[in-house]
């Protein structure tokens, strides 16, 4: 999802002269031609993200579209205050690329994980969210809405499905079933769907979460049972439901990464396995939840 | 030599009536709302007319194009009295000021005010912005000057000095930082020796009286070269008041009516 990210971003610089790249020191070797290239437009701005993200709205006061990418923690978590002033409060137009998700830096320990992102960023009133699940999602999702002019945030992971949705919806509905509705976000889909292969229930796969609320207007929460997975903190999903639960008696299960540090290292899959992101694990916390 | 003597303290008398005004105004709108950082207002109230206000006292003409950051967004009663003085609002800011549905709060808003650039009020945000305004300018080929006016204190931040690599490694000529030097920082972490600090971050740095015109004047648009500029004025916090002049009870007070009162006699002599 990085090499994609690198490539569609490229094409974006080279085509559009109101785009602008700041890279915090992330990802330099790959953009090394457009740097040359471009080198009032495409920069690496240095290892200092808070003032990366101010000098990013000052492009865009001055009717750029900035392309801003470096590690998760340290853009969300680090110049979170620039993220929600800057651009959230004087909605200014701008673009957040992470990489490194929940821990897809899993060897390098805590400091680079960041599974609190989406939950953080869910609090900006107006910001969408983009969690692709696969690689040419991303490109579908950038390319459509780099330039929206609204305050997006993308989140590269190493983790990805074996199938992409690129159809124009909110919500796919990948299987059908009548015993519960299981909502799913980005690219943990493949273990889900392997999960719940066997099992008589909805799978919705959904790759944005925006600043309003799921629009539910055509699915039904079947069983009136609702288990929603996300591959970071969990709450993001339930917090776009309110309503709908408000006027619907449903039971919830929600299953993410816990609100722990994670101070294991390895790989990302060893943390997942940790955390009971299996087929095996998440198979059988769904049927406890149905049979409940 | 009588004559231009003459010409110079009728000029001098004008500009002071012409700044008293603006600080009746300030003190009105604070009179009225019970909120504004009234002696940070007063000290930059000279570097802000300088800017917005040309030296025949008429707005700030097409010719001298500029981008202006107020990163010390607490002295938004002087942005707001000059940019009335400048036409690009009117006067009912004085009684709007702070109210429930007011465009004019007690930090600029950039999407309720016109002239207004940056909505700050969190110290250290501006500068970041004013780099990347500066960044984008050249960018786009256009050659307008972007002033950002900062606080002693604020330079406590550490994103000022990040934004000072940043200007410094890209020779950001056409980035004017303006430090209105009250001594803020003195109750913190004081900023000292600021002009060996500034130019040994590659910055082109000069020392003024950040109440004189014309030294105002001649550092912010007469000093052209390929550096990034640093100008420490050195002003004083409650500038015009003799009451308020360097005393920190009154950073975020407002007077009482007998203490108002003095003061618009104090001005209106």
């Amino acid at each position: 999802m990085r090499q994609q990210f690198c490539k569609t971003a490229s094409e974006i610089i080279r085509s559009n002269e109101l785009s602008c790249l700041l890279l915090g020191d992330i990802g330099v070797h790959g953009f090394r031609d457009l740097l040359k290239e471009f080198p009032l437009r495409a920069i690496n701005i240095g290892i200092l993200e808070q003032s990366m993200v101010g000098v990013a709205a000052g492009y865009s006061m001055a009717g750029f579209t900035p392309i801003v990418h470096t590690i998760a923690p340290f853009m969300v978590e680090r110049a979170l205050e620039q993220i929600k002033i800057d651009f959230g409060y004087q909605q200014l137009s701008g673009n957040f690329v992470s990489v490194g998700a929940s821990f897809d830096y899993a060897a390098l320990g805590c400091t680079h994980h960041c599974p609190a992102d989406i939950s953080i960023l869910s609090d900006i009133p107006g910001v969408n969210l983009y969690v692709p699940g696969t690689a040419s999602e991303f490109e579908q999702l950038f390319h459509s809405n780099w330039n929206n002019g609204g305050l997006n945030y993308f989140r590269l992971s190493e983790n990805t499905n074996s199938t992409s949705y690129l159809t124009v919806s909110k919500m796919h509905l990948v299987k059908s079933g009548k015993l519960a509705t299981v909502i799913v976000v980005g690219p943990i889909l493949d273990r889900v769907l392997e999960a719940t292969k066997n099992l008589d229930l909805d799978v919705i796969y959904i790759n944005y979460l925006g600043p309003e609320e799921i629009d539910f207007f055509e699915i039904t929460i079947k069983g009136s049972r609702l288990v929603i997975i996300e591959p970071y903190y969990t709450g993001p999903v339930l917090q776009r439901l309110s309503s709908y639960i408000e006027s619907n008696k449903i039971a919830i299960k929600q299953i993410g990464i816990p609100r722990r540090f994670l101070t294991n290292y390895g790989s990302t899959e060893d943390h997942y396995v940790n955390l009971g992101f299996t087929p095996e694990a998440l198979y059988q916390e769904i049927v406890n939840f149905i049979n409940d | 030599m009588s004559q231009m003597y003459d010409k110079c303290m009728q000029h001098f008398q004008n500009l002071q009536s012409e700044l008293n005004k603006l600080r009746i105004d300030i003190l009105r709108a604070a009179m009225n709302s019970k909120e504004g950082h009234i002696p940070s207002a007063f000290s930059i109230l000279d570097i802000l007319y300088c800017i917005f206000i040309d030296t025949e006292g008429k707005k700030n003409s097409k010719d001298r194009n500029f981008k202006f950051i107020l990163s010390k967004g607490h002295a938004s009663l002087a942005l707001y009295a000059v940019l009335a003085r400048a036409n690009y609002i009117n006067e009912t800011w004085i009684t709007g000021f702070g109210q429930f549905n007011s465009l004019f709060g007690g930090h600029p808003d950039r999407t309720k005010v016109q002239g207004v650039l940056a909505s700050t009020g969190s110290l250290g945000h501006g500068l970041p912005m004013g780099v990347g305004l500066a960044m984008a300018q050249r960018a786009l080929g256009v050659g307008d000057k972007v002033f950002v006016l900062i606080g002693d204190g604020e330079l406590n931040e550490g994103s000022n000095w990040e934004s000072f690599m940043i200007a410094n490694h890209h020779m950001l000529g056409n980035l004017t930082v303006i430090i209105d030097y009250n001594l803020s920082s003195h109750r913190a972490v004081r900023q000292e020796n600021l002009s060996e600090k500034l130019t040994s971050f590659g910055f082109s740095t000069s020392s003024i009286n950040g109440h004189d015109h014309n030294e105002i004047f001649f550092a912010l648009f007469e000093k052209n070269d390929n550096f990034p500029k640093a100008v420490i004025a050195n002003t004083i916090k409650g500038n015009g008041l003799s009451d308020m002049e360097n005393n920190p009870a009154w950073h975020h007070a407002i007077p009482s009516n007998e203490q108002y009162l003095a003061f618009m006699k104090e001005l209106q002599k």
